[in-house]
């Protein structure tokens, strides 16, 4: 048996010995190495091996494997599940294991057929490449060699791999070059000359180093009212959005991927349906940045396993998905993940281990779900890179916990490791109140730390009216509680105008279409809306605290158009100073309405 | 080597027979099984391993005897003949004539189970589908190629409005349209009835039936659906027509995949249902669609009954997870003789904002709609005070919204079962009951809207 250990690893072959779904077994596995990627039976079904116990291999196959017999052979590819990350990922659509569709849809025709073997970047296709090193220079992991122009926007950096360290002997010409060419060759101490190709390979369980992590301090503007202004999330963070079906988390993640302020966006379709990719693949290259103008496909990075799709492979779409966004913070830019849904993912852990027949924890979910969900979102964060530059990634992950019960394990245990919790509510859903985030359940820990931002860039007293607004919402909370007992009209006066400044607040700020030109909303457009309402708010409380009738208050053209000011455009400075005119004038006018009527008396 | 003949098997477990030492076979494979009058049944090899083969026996294993019962591994897995002869024919739930007519030939023959269609491949639906029925048109609109279930209740019209959508929708205004319908687990009569409209009503010829009645192997249900979705894909991606697909009863399905489950002895998840449900599930409801530069489509409307009508119950949850949607039915408006009894506010389409709106339906369907929800959701609010403090000491702005409710429910959503609206009729009659409520309520409308639809009526 001693002999065994001396054979090349590319001459190893298992036998199949149990086939039961996307789990097989395998025996004569001693020289396959854990986590190894094989290929099974005739057809090459792609896997990867997930247990060792003696001779025999636990292999999770991310294809079909119908047909597929046992005495088959396995055999091994000497590494880890891996993807190639190089020039051509902007704008490309994958599929959970890399593959890229649109290849596979010219190889293979509308379906996805078992046994397809494609490059995941084309290494033809010829890039404008720019050296940055030159010869003679010392070489570190993460130091920039060339740069080539992947989209007007995106300067693609070609960095040189973590563990290099030498001096550079030879470096590309400027000029055009394919992406499978090598970009530099560097001798290390030892004297031996590595060359650095274009297109590299990272394999994706395994996380990017970096040299340093940053606090978070900067907000991730996403244009979207609720979540700017009272629930925001950094650049480098980590949110969840749990909700039942039909709350709008794909939505709401569309809404995300479309307005965020990131240079590179990672969409990830977890076991989601086929036809909200579809969906973003439409709309994205007509859609403009807001800040740049360009359309968005051109910082999109789109990767599905839909849920018809096998289920091992979106396992595996997660760690795909955030790989690449750590090659694009590795390279100083600013990247957002938006993983839709993390409980499709955390369901293929369920059937995989149910087909181990490991022992379930909660609810059938294997014991290891929170360490899985720890380490996935830990891979978030703003960092120092060894390029010397600071990148971060936010990650934000769509949960869907079954009959909309957050106290289920995924939900549970996901808040453990994100610091931002939009909580989706049934009732506004029904209502159809989009975004349908609950102001009562959310949460945002960031809130603190880019309040620094907000008042510097957008005005002084951001944080002052977010903790306003916030008070009202809280107090209005436990206002519509006596309501739904007694009815609004026993009520003080002051209680109802709170009610009223909430109802303002839900339908006039917080409430948002997904389309149209409210889609994107800047947080100065927001403000303006909530000085308007919080101005409103305060005026109102004198008149209400001198007896003047709330009826009197509300009742007026003026008040009702608070609700539709979000239909302007945020420039629209003189329809904001106009309205807030007009308030003022009628309020004025009730007031001394008001005195007239007592000095008469 | 795959044809060779085994006799003999070791154990037989509910719906499986255990085989030894076999080899060459392939999993998913089909099997004949053939007892000691010579009958055959069908299986499927479930899981194979170097001790034993187990084949999942559809029909059922009763009369099996170990000793005696003979197994051929056909090397191929579960297919169905696909041509245009089906149109008009009925099936049993393995897709074997049903009718007494005779096999059916030519065509060719595919994997039952499909392949997963490249999200690329796919094109994304927007074409309206006019169903006549206005709660659905306005407010949960349809759109071809979506799946859309409808979830329902024991006892509550989900026939009556699969036929009314069936018969009404605009797709089968042309030659090009054909609906493929298949009944799994249900009662003798429900099928008649369905057979029964469709063809009252002018469409025999352009419909193919699938049935597998509550009394027949609960195994085969399990192909049933399978055999509908891979017919209806044929007839719309190859023959180029819109395909409306009714399944019904869902519930039926998952129950025997879930008493299989149990049988195999796996281990099963949220209440005995396996682990893999939803992908199961994804991988029925996922074969609807419109695929680019192919001129047919396929429409997909499931019908589940809710176990104790239960939204939150594992197969209406997780079917919602998957589909574009859901029209959910209510008992309490069907008690209160409302029909179609379609609760609005738990029903969705999410297609819809594509779909409606201008170059779609009408410029102003999209706030309409959205209107039409939140006042109906304070509707709701207001009732629940009502009952509490009485509908006398409500506000003034409260009872008007009652009346709205009233007025929403006997007017706009009740209808006929044959009454086909216009969708511009429908919106007018929305803009005409939101014209009794005070403005402040109307949050949801532009300014604009308000002056072009509601003045009308008001002033």
């Amino acid at each position: 048996m001693e002999a065994k250990t001396n054979i090349a690893p590319n001459n190893k072959e298992g036998t199949v010995t149990f086939v039961n779904g996307p789990v097989i077994k395998a025996s004569n596995m001693r020289n396959f190495a854990m986590r190894e990627v094989v290929k099974v039976g005739p057809k090459k079904l792609m896997g990867e091996i997930i247990s060792m116990d003696g001779d025999n291999a636990t292999i999770q196959v991310y294809e079909d494997t119908d047909g597929l017999s046992i005495y088959e052979t396995v055999t091994g590819s000497g590494e880890s599940l891996s993807i190639e990350v190089g020039p051509g990922l902007i704008g490309s659509f994958f599929d959970g294991i890399g593959r890229p569709l649109n290849a596979l849809l010219e190889s293979e025709g509308m379906y996805i057929s078992p046994g397809t073997s494609v490059n995941m970047l084309n290494h033809d296709k010829v890039w404008d490449v720019t050296p940055v090193a030159k010869p003679g220079d010392l070489i570190t992991g993460g130091m920039v060699i060339a740069t080539v122009q992947e989209t007007p926007l995106l300067i693609h950096k070609i960095m040189a791999p973590p563990d290099t360290e030498g001096e550079l002997t030879w470096v590309i010409s400027k000029g055009q070059h394919k992406g499978g060419e090598m970009v530099a060759k560097v001798k290390d101490a030892f004297g031996r000359e590595v060359s650095i190709p274009m297109i590299q390979r990272w394999p994706v369980r395994t996380p990017r180093l970096y040299r340093e992590r940053l606090l978070p301090n900067e907000p991730f503007v996403t244009g979207q009212r609720v979540i700017d202004g009272l629930f925001p999330i950094a650049k480098g963070g980590t949110a969840c959005i749990p909700g039942g079906f039909g709350t709008g988390k794909t939505v709401t993640q569309h809404q995300l991927a479309k307005w965020g302020d990131a240079q590179v966006v990672i969409y990830i379709g977890c076991g989601e349906r086929g036809n909200e990719m579809t969906d973003v693949l439409e709309q994205f290259p007509v859609l403009e940045d807001p800040r740049s103008g360009r359309p968005l496909m051109e910082r999109t990075i789109l990767i599905a396993n839909t849920s018809n799709m096998p289920v091992a492979a979106r396992e595996a779409s997660i760690y795909t998905g955030i790989t690449i966004a750590e090659y694009f913070r590795d390279m100083g830019y600013d990247v957002a993940i938006m993983a839709d849904s993390t409980s499709r993912w955390a369901e293929a852990l369920r059937e995989l281990s149910g087909r181990l027949e490991e022992i379930p924890a909660e609810e059938g979910f294997p014991a290891y779900l929170p360490s899985r969900l720890a380490e996935f979102y830990e891979r978030a964060g703003r960092v120092v890179t060894f390029g010397g530059e600071n990148g971060s990634i936010t990650v934000i992950g769509a949960v869907s916990p079954p009959g909309g019960d957050f106290t289920e394990p995924v939900t549970r245990h996901t808040k453990r490791f994100i610091r931002c919790f939009w909580g989706l509510d049934k009732n506004l859903a029904n209502a159809r109140h989009y975004p349908a985030i609950s102001w009562i359940d959310s949460y945002s820990e960031y809130a603190e730390e880019v309040n620094g931002w907000f008042c510097s860039n957008i005005d002084p007293r951001w944080g002052e009216v977010r903790d306003e607004v916030r008070q009202i919402l809280a107090e209005d909370n436990k206002v519509q509680q006596v309501i739904k007992l007694v009815g609004e009209d026993v009520l003080p006066d002051d209680q109802r105008l709170v009610a009223f400044t909430a109802f303002l607040i839900k339908n006039g700020y917080l409430q948002q279409n997904s389309f149209g030109s409210d889609s994107y909303s800047p947080p100065s457009k927001g403000f303006e809306i909530l000085e308007v309402i919080m101005e409103f708010y305060k005026k109102a409380l004198g008149l209400v605290r001198k007896g003047i009738p709330i009826s009197l208050i509300k009742e007026d053209e003026s008040v009702d158009s608070i609700t539709h000011l979000r239909e302007l455009s945020p420039d629209d400075k003189d329809g904001f100073a106009l309205a807030r005119k007009r308030i003022n004038v009628h309020l004025d006018r009730v007031a001394a309405e008001r005195t007239r009527k007592l000095g008469g008396e | 080597m795959a044809n060779a003949e085994y006799i003999g098997v070791k154990d037989i477990i509910g719906p499986f027979v255990l085989v030894e030492n076999v080899s060459g076979v392939g999993y998913g494979e089909l099997v004949d099984i053939r007892d000691n009058k010579g009958r055959i049944r069908h299986g499927q090899v479930k899981s194979l391993s170097e001790k034993a083969t187990l084949v999942q026996v559809f029909t059922g294993t009763g009369d099996l005897i170990p000793n005696t019962t003979k197994l051929r591994f056909l090397g191929k897995p579960l297919e169905i003949r696909l041509s245009k002869n089906m149109l008009g024919r009925t099936f049993n739930g393995l897709g074997e004539p049903r009718d007494g007519c005779g096999e059916t030939y030519g065509g060719k023959r595919v994997n039952i189970n499909g392949l997963p269609l490249n999200p690329m491949a796919r094109q994304y639906p927007k074409d309206f589908i006019n169903t006549g029925i206005s709660a659905i048109d306005t407010l949960t609109t349809l759109i071809r190629g979506q799946k859309l279930p409808i979830f329902s209740g024991n006892g509550l019209p989900h026939n009556q409005l699969a036929v009314q959508i069936a018969t009404q929708a605009k797709i089968m205004g042309s030659d090009d349209f054909a609906v493929v319908f298949a009944g799994i687990g249900i009662k003798h009569d429900d099928a008649a009835y369905f057979t029964q409209e469709l063809s009252n009503r002018g469409h025999s010829n352009n419909i193919v039936t699938f049935l597998n009645l509550a009394d027949d192997p609960v195994i085969e249900r399990i192909a049933t659906p399978r055999m509908a979705l891979s017919t209806a894909e044929y007839l719309a991606y190859e023959l180029g027509l819109h395909v409306l697909v009714i399944i019904t009863d869902m519930t039926s399905y998952c129950e025997a995949l879930r008493e299989i489950g149990v049988a195999a002895g796996e281990v099963p998840s949220r209440k005995g249902y396996p682990a893999y449900l939803y992908s199961d599930l994804a991988s029925l409801y996922e074969r609807a669609g419109v695929v680019r530069g192919v001129s047919g489509s396929v429409t997909q409307i499931p019908i589940l009954t809710m176990p104790n009508d239960d939204i939150t119950h594992p197969i209406p949850d997780l079917t919602g997870f998957i589909t574009e949607g859901q029209i959910v039915l209510s008992r309490d408006l069907d008690s209160r003789n409302i029909y179609p009894p379609i609760d609005i506010l738990t029903s969705l389409s999410r297609l819809m904002k594509d779909g409606i709106g201008k170059g779609y339906t009408r410029e102003d369907h999209p706030s309409v709609s959205s209107q039409l929800f939140a006042s109906y959701s304070r509707v709701q609010e207001v009732r629940s005070l009502a009952g509490v403090v009485g509908e006398d000491e409500l506000s003034k702005n409260d009872r008007m919204l009652l009346e709205f409710g009233k007025l929403f429910e006997e007017k706009f959503l009740k209808q006929g079962k044959e009454e086909e609206r216009e969708i511009g009729y429908s919106l007018d009659m929305a803009w005409e009951i939101l014209s009794n409520l005070p403005r402040s309520e109307l949050t949801r409308v532009s300014l604009t809207d308000i002056h072009e639809h509601i003045r009308k009526y008001t002033d």
